[in-house]
C-alpha cells in the first residue's frame, strides 16, 4: 500500500500543451452544458426525480434483475449473469468458437474497458475493432480512455494525424478528413464482423430493452449489422420502466455535451423477429457484477452506483482539469473515478485517491443523478485512515492528529502554542512580511509543500484573542 | 433590541489574520449587535474530519459545541468553517442521540458572517468606503453548501467608491482544500495560478472573499507570482471608511 500519489501528476501539471488541451476541451463542455441546462427550467426537478428512481432501483436491484431476465427472454434474447471479467470472456470465447466468429466490432463501452475485453479477445487470435472515432484513435495509439465520454479528449488534431500516419499511413490534419479515413476503414469492418458488442446506457426492466445512446451511428451499426449482438451492462444500469427514460435522456445529453438529445438513441429488445428485415439473429445481454454488489452493501456509499456516465463531474472538476484522465489509477477518472475505484479495488489499493480533492463540490453541483461525491470522498477518507490505523501504517500522522486534538481541547495550551509559533517563526520578506523560503530543517513536509508553490504567512505577532482583550479593556468594563 | 452575537473567528483568523476578526466585530457593532468572544474556542475540527480522523475530529467538535452551547447567534468568519459546524457535525455525532441534538441546535444558530448581515440583520449598507476596483471570489463551501452567492456582491455594491468587476469562472476553486494544498502541492499551485489568471483579467486591485483560507492561498500565490493585487476579507472592506 502506497500513500504517495503518482509522480506523473507533477509532469502533467507542468506540460503546457496538455494543460491547454484539457482545460480548453473541458471548458467547452462546461459551457455547452450550462447553455443547455439554462433552457430547461425544471432541470433541478429532473435531477431530483432521477435520484429518486436510482435510489429505488438500486435498493431493489434483486427484484429488477429478475424482471430484466424474464422480459429479455420473452423477446427471444438470452441474459447472462457474469461475476467478473473472466466469466464474461469465457462466455464470449465459447460463443465465438461455437459460431466460428473471428471479427468483433465494438461501440464505446466503459464496462468493456473495465474488464479489458479487447486484450482478452486478442489473446485468442480474435480481432476486436473499436468503432467510436475517439475509441478507434485510442485503440490505434494503444491507450486507455482519457475521459468517460470523450476518450481522446487530450489529443489535438495534430496528435491524431501522427497516430494515423504511423498506423494507417495517412497524414491529414483536418478532423473531417480524419473522420472520413476512419469511416472508410470501419465501414468494411461492420460488413465483415461476426459479432457486435455494445455497452448499454440503460437497461429497462419492464420492457426488457437495452438503450444505447451515441452520436456517431456506429453503435447502431454495431448492434444491427452482425448476425450476433452482445450487450454488456453493469447491473446498476437498470431502470424500472420505459417511462422513466424520458427523465434520464433529458439529463444525460445535456449533462454530457449540452445536447438536448444525443444524435442516436437505440432501443434494442431482442433479436430480429419473424417478418422483420433488420437486426441480428441472436441477442445476448451480459449483466456484469465485477464488484458492484460489494458497493451495494454500504448504505452511505451505495449512491456511487447511481452514475449514468455523463462525464460532467470530470469536466467541472478543477483537479481533473489539472491532472487529466491518465493519472487516475483506473479507467474511471475524475470525481466519479475517485469514488468508484477504491470501492471496486479495495480501500488499500490507491489510498491517496480519495484525498486528491479540494472538496470544492463542483462535481455534486452538476451530477445529473445528484451523487453527493464530496460526502462519499469523506467517507472513503475515513475508511483509508481506519485501514491504515489497523495496519499501523500512519503512526506519525495519527500522532500529530492526536496531539492536535489534545491541544485544541485546551484553549490555554492552544494559545501558548500559537504564541510560541509567533515568536519562533522566521522573519518574513521585508516588504510583504510573508515567508518566501525556509531551510530544509525548518520546513517539515507540509510547510515545504506549501512553500513549493506559495509564500507562507507568518503567525500574527498578536493573535485575535490578544487584540480582543486589548479592545475590550479600552472600551471599559464589560456591561 | 440589540442582538447578542458570539464571534467564531476560526483558528486561521485568530492566529494568522486577526484584523479580519476585529473588522467583523466593528461591522456588527455598527448595527447595534452586542458582540462577545468566547475565549474557550479553538478550531472547528475540519482539518481532522477532512483528513479521515473522525475520532479526533469528534473530540474537538464536542469542545466546540460545549463552548458555544449558550450563544444566541454564532457568527463564523469563514464559510468553510461554518459548514463544518452546520453541515458536518451531524455526521460526526450520528451515533450519539444527545450530541446529535446539540449539534443540530448549534447548527440552527450558526451563520456565516455575510449571510448573517443579509439574511438575519437584513442590512446591506454599512456606510463603508473603499476606493478601487475589486473582484469577488466565491469560496466553494459558502457557495455550494450554504448557497451564498448574491449576498456578498450586494454588500459590496453598497460600498462607496468601490467598483465590483466579475472575473471569469468566479466559482472555480482556488485550490486550497486544507491539507490538499500541501499533500498535492503542485496541483493546488496550478489551480491557484489559473484562479489568479482570472483575477488579473479583471484589472482589479484586490480580490475579496469571505474565507481567509482561500485568501491565504491566493495571497501566497499572488506574492509568489510577484503580483501587486491585494487580498481582502469582505469584513475588512465593510469596516473601512
Amino acid at each position: 500500500m502506497s500513500s504517495s500519489y503518482p509522480i506523473q501528476i507533477d509532469a502533467t501539471v507542468h506540460d503546457p500543451a496538455l494543460q491547454k488541451a484539457v482545460y480548453t476541451a473541458t471548458g467547452r463542455l462546461m459551457d455547452m452544458r450550462r447553455n443547455a441546462v439554462a433552457l430547461v427550467p425544471q432541470f433541478e426537478e429532473l435531477r431530483n426525480h432521477a435520484n429518486a428512481v436510482k435510489r429505488h432501483t438500486i435498493g431493489h436491484l434483486d427484484h429488477y434483475l429478475e424482471l430484466v431476465e424474464r422480459n429479455v427472454e420473452a423477446h427471444g434474447g438470452e441474459v447472462v449473469f457474469a461475476q467478473d471479467s473472466t466469466e464474461v470472456a469465457d462466455f464470449i470465447l465459447t460463443l465465438a468458437k461455437q459460431k466460428g466468429a473471428k471479427l468483433f466490432v465494438k461501440s464505446k463501452s466503459m464496462t468493456t474497458e473495465e474488464i479489458h475485453l479487447n486484450s482478452r479477445l486478442e489473446a485468442h487470435q480474435l480481432e476486436a475493432v473499436e468503432t467510436d472515432l475517439g475509441e478507434y484513435i485510442l485503440q490505434l495509439a494503444d491507450e486507455r480512455p482519457y475521459h468517460i465520454i470523450a476518450p481522446a479528449l487530450h489529443y489535438t488534431r495534430h496528435d491524431v494525424a501522427r497516430i494515423f500516419e504511423k498506423k494507417l499511413g495517412r497524414t491529414e490534419t483536418e478532423p473531417s478528413d480524419q473522420a472520413m479515413i476512419a469511416r472508410a476503414v470501419l465501414r468494411q469492418k461492420f460488413l465483415d464482423a461476426d459479432i457486435g458488442i455494445t455497452g448499454a446506457n440503460f437497461v429497462i426492466a419492464d420492457s426488457g430493452a437495452v438503450v444505447v445512446v451515441e452520436n456517431e451511428g456506429n453503435a447502431r451499426l454495431t448492434h444491427s449489422a452482425p448476425k450476433i449482438h452482445i450487450a454488456i451492462a453493469g447491473i446498476e444500469k437498470i431502470i424500472p420502466r420505459a417511462q422513466d427514460l424520458a427523465v434520464f435522456l433529458a439529463l444525460l445529453g445535456r449533462s454530457a455535451t449540452g445536447q438536448a438529445m444525443s444524435v442516436y438513441t437505440s432501443f434494442v429488445s431482442g433479436p430480429r423477429r419473424t417478418g422483420e428485415v433488420d437486426g441480428p439473429d441472436e441477442f445476448y445481454l451480459i449483466l456484469l457484477d465485477n464488484g458492484r454488489t460489494k458497493v451495494l452493501a454500504d448504505e452511505a456509499k451505495r449512491q456511487s452506483l447511481y452514475c449514468i456516465r455523463c462525464g460532467a463531474c470530470l469536466n467541472h472538476c478543477p483537479v481533473y482539469r489539472k491532472i487529466g484522465g491518465h493519472n487516475y489509477p483506473w479507467i474511471y477518472s475524475g470525481p466519479i473515478g475517485a469514488i468508484l475505484t477504491p470501492q471496486f479495488h479495495g480501500i488499500d489499493h490507491d489510498p491517496w485517491l480519495p484525498f486528491a480533492s479540494s472538496l470544492c463540490g463542483a462535481c455534486a453541483e452538476v451530477c445529473p443523478v445528484k451523487i453527493d461525491i464530496p460526502r462519499v470522498l469523506l467517507e472513503l477518507r475515513r475508511d483509508v485512515i481506519e485501514s491504515k490505523t489497523a495496519a499501523g501504517a500512519n503512526k506519525l500522522e495519527r500522532m500529530v492528529f492526536r496531539m492536535w486534538a489534545w491541544a485544541m481541547k485546551r484553549p490555554h495550551m492552544y494559545e501558548r502554542l500559537g504564541k510560541m509559533a509567533a515568536i519562533g517563526a522566521p522573519r518574513g520578506d521585508a516588504k510583504t512580511g510573508w515567508i518566501k523560503d525556509l531551510p530544509g530543517f525548518l520546513a517539515p513536509g507540509p510547510v515545504a509543500g506549501w512553500l513549493q508553490e506559495r509564500d507562507l504567512p507568518r503567525p500574527a505577532a498578536h493573535s485575535f484573542r490578544e487584540l480582543w482583550r486589548e479592545r475590550q479593556k479600552k472600551k471599559g468594563p464589560a456591561t | 433590541m440589540p442582538r447578542r452575537v458570539s464571534l467564531f473567528v476560526t483558528c486561521i483568523v485568530d492566529q494568522l489574520f486577526p484584523p479580519v476578526g476585529l473588522a467583523i466585530a466593528d461591522v456588527l457593532e455598527r448595527k447595534g449587535c452586542e458582540v462577545e468572544f468566547l475565549e474557550a474556542q479553538t478550531c472547528c475540527a475540519q482539518p481532522a474530519f477532512n483528513s479521515g480522523y473522525r475520532d479526533e475530529a469528534r473530540e474537538v467538535a464536542r469542545h466546540f459545541i460545549e463552548t458555544f452551547r449558550d450563544a444566541e447567534y454564532v457568527i463564523a468568519a469563514s464559510g468553510s468553517c461554518c459548514t463544518m459546524v452546520s453541515h458536518h457535525y451531524e455526521d460526526l455525532f450520528a451515533g450519539d442521540a444527545h450530541m446529535l441534538k446539540e449539534a443540530h441546535r448549534l447548527s440552527a444558530r450558526t451563520f456565516e458572517f455575510s449571510a448573517f448581515l443579509t439574511d438575519i440583520l437584513n442590512v446591506d449598507d454599512f456606510g463603508a468606503r473603499y476606493d478601487g476596483v475589486v473582484t469577488y471570489h466565491d469560496s466553494c463551501h459558502a457557495l455550494r453548501e450554504l448557497g451564498i452567492k448574491n449576498g456578498p456582491r450586494r454588500l459590496l455594491s453598497k460600498v462607496r467608491g468601490l467598483t465590483l468587476k466579475e472575473m471569469p469562472a468566479a466559482e472555480e476553486c482556488c485550490g486550497f482544500g486544507g491539507t490538499f494544498s500541501v499533500k498535492f502541492a503542485s496541483v493546488s499551485g496550478a489551480m491557484a495560478r489559473t484562479k489568479i489568471d482570472s483575477i488579473e483579467s479583471t484589472g482589479a486591485g484586490a480580490v475579496v472573499s469571505i474565507d481567509s483560507s482561500c485568501l491565504m492561498q491566493l495571497r501566497g500565490a499572488l506574492l509568489r507570482a510577484g503580483s501587486e493585487i491585494k487580498t481582502l476579507h469582505l469584513a475588512e472592506v465593510l469596516a473601512s471608511r
